[in-house]
């Protein structure tokens, strides 16, 4: 419990010859919800990404530094990033379910992992939908195109793809930025039930929402690591005046 | 004050695009009547029995297109199937896998295959391609010379040639529109491939599942290359025609018959035959062109 799941120490982040995050050093704890905010372009999406090594498939794209999962490198040598990838699952800003009927999207990560009987499947599936609060919505229609779907369903989707392959880490960009009230609240009482499962990576411009579902609060500015706690201070009392005037919207 | 100009400005401009549009379209129209009434002896005289009819015979003025349509479907067809996993795996190729510093001059090459004028594809084809398919010929085993595929002498010429020589001019066309059916795939599409843990072989499987019908199209495209490629097939086809389903046989197309006979056409009778069968090709073309391009817009399907 008291061993981080995710640590990272002087992780810097280079896109061709500008460097975007400088000197990252923070550790991310096990079965809690850490949430990311800071202001557009500061760097947290590239930082969410560093994790499952999503920015592998960018061109001229590198980090340095270190980044440990369960105290296992995964910038390393040896590391297996298709392996990585399936432990780490992710949630993106835009919704990008594949052009596939609903119930081939939820499958998807199960069929290239080697699949399973058609009733595990399906009911892999179901709870996956149910957990993401879209399977009332969809469950007379599961095999007509994800297309169909409305942003915000289509959001949903892609989080119940991302759990049914029962990843042990979530990392979510800014999943709720295209859902409705009701929606958002729904996952966030999902991120909520999930974390006694689940260590969660949660990016949100919204920070209601950071206080209401994180354990831990990370404020990024311009690439670095300003502030981090548990949220309850970084909201109440932050050390740092930068943080406080964000938090507030004070800022800038 | 400024929404007026605006929308005048849009006015003017839709206009002018329709009037471009409406003025191709006639332009097709004025070839298909065009074809229609060159051809109405023949028309008037055969009917739909020409589609049919299998004899071709300018001195006894019997005229049947069928061994035609038969060896241009038949050879077009042949192309497809082996051009179709060349081309996707040369479009494959370049937009996913190869190093960048490398994708732009393949992409110029392939491109550059697409530039060869058919002649001189025709030429390749006679004195490399044709002496290569009758070695393979002389090579086939006599068992299998039993099976319709295979039957008939080794000459060189003929349908396997006809099919290989397309293939390769087909290959550029079908892999460049394939290619920029891949290059529009939203990168996001292989990102959530990969974030499920799925091998690059995976995530190239999601983009080309994306671009189902742009792929498609693109091979449709090149069907219709093929159907109405004229010289190099006329070369190397032995323009014989007859019903057979043989790769070694000698066969015939509708543009190589057209190309070699309209200059003897001696009789009226003859010659709107001949044009006929133009205006059969022209309509299969058309029809095939326009699912391609239909398919190559739609890109989004599910
Ligand atoms: N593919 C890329 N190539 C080059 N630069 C990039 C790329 N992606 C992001 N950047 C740059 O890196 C910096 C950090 O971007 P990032 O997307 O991580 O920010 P963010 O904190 O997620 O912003 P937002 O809140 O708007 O999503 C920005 O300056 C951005 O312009
Ligand atoms: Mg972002």
């Amino acid at each position: 419990m008291n061993e981080p799941k995710i640590h990272v120490k002087d992780f810097d982040f280079f896109y061709g010859a500008s460097k975007v995050l400088h000197g990252i050093s923070m550790d991310i704890p096990d079965r809690q919800v850490t949430a990311l905010i800071g202001p557009s372009g500061c760097g947290k999406s590239t930082f969410v990404r560093s994790i499952n090594r999503m920015n592998d498939i960018i061109p001229d794209a590198r980090g340095t530094g270190t980044i440990l999962i369960d105290g296992k490198n995964v910038y390393g040598r040896d590391t297996d990033v298709v392996a990585l990838r399936r432990r780490v699952g992710m949630v993106f800003q835009k919704s990008n379910p594949f052009p596939k009927s609903i119930f081939e999207n939820v499958a998807y990560g199960l069929r290239i992992n080697g699949g399973g009987s058609k009733r595990e499947m399906a009911e892999i599936v179901e709870r996956s939908l149910r957990r993401a609060a879209l399977w009332e919505e969809v469950k007379d229609r599961l095999h007509s195109s994800a297309f169909a779907l409305s942003g915000g369903q289509q959001q949903r989707l892609c989080i119940a793809r991302a759990l049914a392959v029962d990843p042990e880490i979530l990392l979510m960009d800014e999943p709720a930025s295209a859902l409705d009230p009701i929606a958002t609240t729904k996952i966030e009482e999902l991120i909520y039930e999930l974390k006694s499962n689940y260590t969660i990576v949660i990016v949100t411009h919204n920070m209601q929402q950071a206080a209401r579902v994180s354990d831990k609060t990370a404020f990024f500015m311009m690439g670095r690591l300003v502030e981090l706690g548990d949220t309850k201070t970084m909201f109440m009392t932050p050390k740092e005046k930068m943080t406080e005037d964000y938090v507030t919207g004070r800022f800038g | 004050m400024n929404t007026t100009f605006k929308s005048r400005d849009d006015r003017g401009f839709r206009i002018g695009t329709g009037a471009i549009a409406a003025l191709v379209l006639l332009v097709v129209l004025g070839i298909g009547f065009e074809l229609t009434r060159q051809s109405l002896l023949s028309i008037a005289k055969f009917g739909f029995g020409f589609w049919k009819g299998t004899t071709w015979d300018p001195v006894s003025g019997e005229f049947g297109a069928l061994p035609f349509i038969w060896g241009t479907l038949y050879s077009a067809l042949l192309a497809l199937l082996l051009s179709t996993p060349i081309a996707i795996g040369i479009a494959v190729f370049i937009s996913e896998l190869s190093p960048r510093a490398l994708r732009q001059p393949l992409t110029y090459l392939t491109e550059l295959l697409a530039a060869i004028p058919s002649i001189v594809y025709g030429l390749w084809g006679v004195f490399v391609l044709v002496p290569a398919v009758r070695k393979l010929e002389l090579m086939t085993p006599e068992s299998w010379k039993k099976i319709p595929l295979f039957k008939g002498p080794p000459l060189g010429v003929g349908m396997l040639a006809a099919a290989l020589i397309l293939a390769v001019m087909v290959i550029p066309l079908t892999s460049s529109v394939a290619r920029e059916v891949l290059k529009n795939v939203p990168s996001t599409q292989r990102e959530a491939a990969y974030a499920l843990g799925a091998t690059r072989w995976e995530a190239i499987r999601i983009a080309l599942g994306f671009g189902r019908t742009g792929i498609i199209g693109a091979i449709m495209l090149g069907f219709g290359r093929a159907l109405g490629e004229t010289m190099a097939v006329t070369m190397v086809i032995g323009n014989n025609p007859q019903l057979s389903a043989s790769l070694f046989a000698p066969q015939y197309t509708m543009a190589a018959v057209i190309a070699n006979e309209f200059s003897e056409a001696a009789d009226e009778l003859y010659l709107h035959a001949l044009i006929e069968i133009g205006l059969l090709l022209f309509i299969i073309t058309i029809i095939v062109n326009l699912i391609s391009r239909v398919m190559v817009r739609s890109r989004r399907t599910a």
